[in-house]
């Protein structure tokens, strides 16, 4: 079990990486909403990696999504920073009796509310650490901040169009 | 000891957040240098050959704008040869010029096969390379004007840092006068830049077209940069406030040329040696 989960990470990696560089990398509207599509791969990692494997996985993730970005460093830096709050906000946002084991952070597990709340949270702090970084200071802050919420907006959309599409309703168990 | 290891144990999370952000935080300065290591940028091969492989699809829905653009810069380029010979069947312009400095720029055609305009910092990845004598450092230019400058290659790749970059100043001068600032883009419109350090005591008018100084090494004399739209002169301020149009359109960017400059080495040389 423990095996092919590890196998099932490494393809959506590779599967979510593939999609960010080819297609999303491409698509920006209006000048200020960016898809930063990857996110969706660290927020359905499951609920029991702890917190260092989270981090690594930010990491390289990142690093491999700034190699086509040419902007090395930046969106590692920014998915080190949400894998390293995931744990507390998951834990923050627990429903009534706890988590069960085996569960994910997909759409269909925990229901379209708690999902909305526990992404939008990850992706706006992710997206507030890119830009502001990229950016290099607060002179721009106006439309860099427009930029945050936008692609915030943006981003989310599509990784919740992904989880109704690709995503079984059947838990993994 | 023991209380030490646990303590450690205890915070490990923390810890190696820090750590990690650390690392991260020295890679982005690293980056932010004007020259850098080609590997873990779209220089890099296996990127460069994704990206080039994306761009070879998308380059066919536009053959035919970038045949129009190709056609008119021939057309230009044919009445300025015609120009230049009429110009050189005069015996006395044809007076002993040496000929390092006749051929003392030379172009490297490049097709662009990654390129962005909305970000903060934006690059342009080429599929020429070292193998084709570019080197960090050289200038690139687009058919109608300054497109930036090399920062990283690759065997046959390299990256550019485009003029619509916030660190990049290009040092300009206003055509027709002595009055030279730098080039700088703030970030916001993808077709709008400011030129900036331009002193009070010169006339500037809307309209001017700015073009490329001598004073720098990268970029040969005259290379439009932009025409200026908005000239402001506040009270109290040493230099102007100026925005310009910017000559080249970088959302449409398929070919560009890569400046060699052969002189470079012995300027370079002989500063080093005056300063």
């Amino acid at each position: 079990m423990q095996g092919t989960s590890i196998i099932a990470q490494v393809f959506y990696f590779v599967i979510y990486l593939v999609l960010q560089v080819v297609l999303m990398q491409n698509v920006v509207l209006f000048d200020v909403a960016f898809c930063f599509l990857y996110i969706g791969f660290l927020l359905l990692l499951p609920f029991e990696s702890g917190p260092v494997r989270l981090m690594f996985m930010g990491l390289a993730i990142g690093l491999c999504v700034d190699i086509f970005y040419n902007s090395f460093g930046i969106h590692a830096a920014a998915s080190v920073f949400i894998m390293y709050l995931r744990p507390h906000i998951v834990s923050v946002l627990a429903p009534r009796g706890g988590y069960e084991t085996g569960m994910t952070p997909k759409l269909k597990v925990m229901g379209l509310e708690w999902f909305s709340v526990y992404a939008l949270i990850l992706i706006f702090l992710h997206h507030l650490v890119l830009f502001f970084v990229e950016a290099g200071g607060f002179e721009m802050f106006g439309f860099t901040l427009l930029k945050v919420a936008a692609s915030t907006v943006f981003t989310f959309v599509v990784i919740l169009i992904i989880q109704y599409l690709f995503y079984s309703s059947k838990r993994s168990l | 000891m023991q209380t030490l290891f646990l303590f450690l144990y205890k915070y490990r999370a923390f810890a190696l957040f820090l750590a990690l952000e650390l690392l991260c935080t020295w890679l982005v300065i690293q980056n932010n240098r004007y020259q850098s290591a080609a590997f873990f940028n779209s220089a890099n091969y296996l990127a460069a050959s994704i990206i080039e492989w994306t761009n070879e699809v998308e380059s066919y829905l536009f053959l035919r704008e970038n045949n129009a653009s190709l056609a008119s810069e021939n057309a230009m380029l044919r009445q300025r040869v015609q120009e230049m010979e009429q110009r050189m069947a005069i015996p006395y312009n044809r007076a002993s010029v040496a000929r390092e400095v006749a051929q003392q720029y030379n172009y490297e055609p490049a097709r662009v096969i990654n390129n962005s305009t909305n970000r903060f910092k934006n690059y342009l990845t080429l599929n020429k390379g070292r193998a084709d004598g570019v080197l960090p450092g050289m200038g690139v230019i687009g058919n109608n004007g300054v497109v930036g400058k090399v920062k990283s290659v690759s065997d046959h790749y390299s990256v550019v840092t485009s003029l619509l970059h916030t660190n990049l100043y290009v040092s300009a001068i206003i055509e027709g006068s002595n009055a030279f600032g730098s080039a700088h883009w703030n970030g916001g419109d993808a077709q709008q830049a400011n030129l900036e350090f331009i002193a009070r005591h010169h006339k500037i008018e809307v309209g001017d077209t700015v073009v490329t100084s001598s004073y720098n090494a990268v970029f040969p004399y005259g290379i439009p940069v932009g025409r200026i739209t908005e000239v402001q002169l506040p009270d109290n301020a040493t230099y102007y406030d100026i925005k310009m149009d910017l000559a080249t359109d970088f959302s449409s960017l398929p070919y560009v040329y890569v400046i060699k400059n052969k002189l470079l080495n012995e300027k370079d040389s002989l500063e080093q040696v005056s300063y």
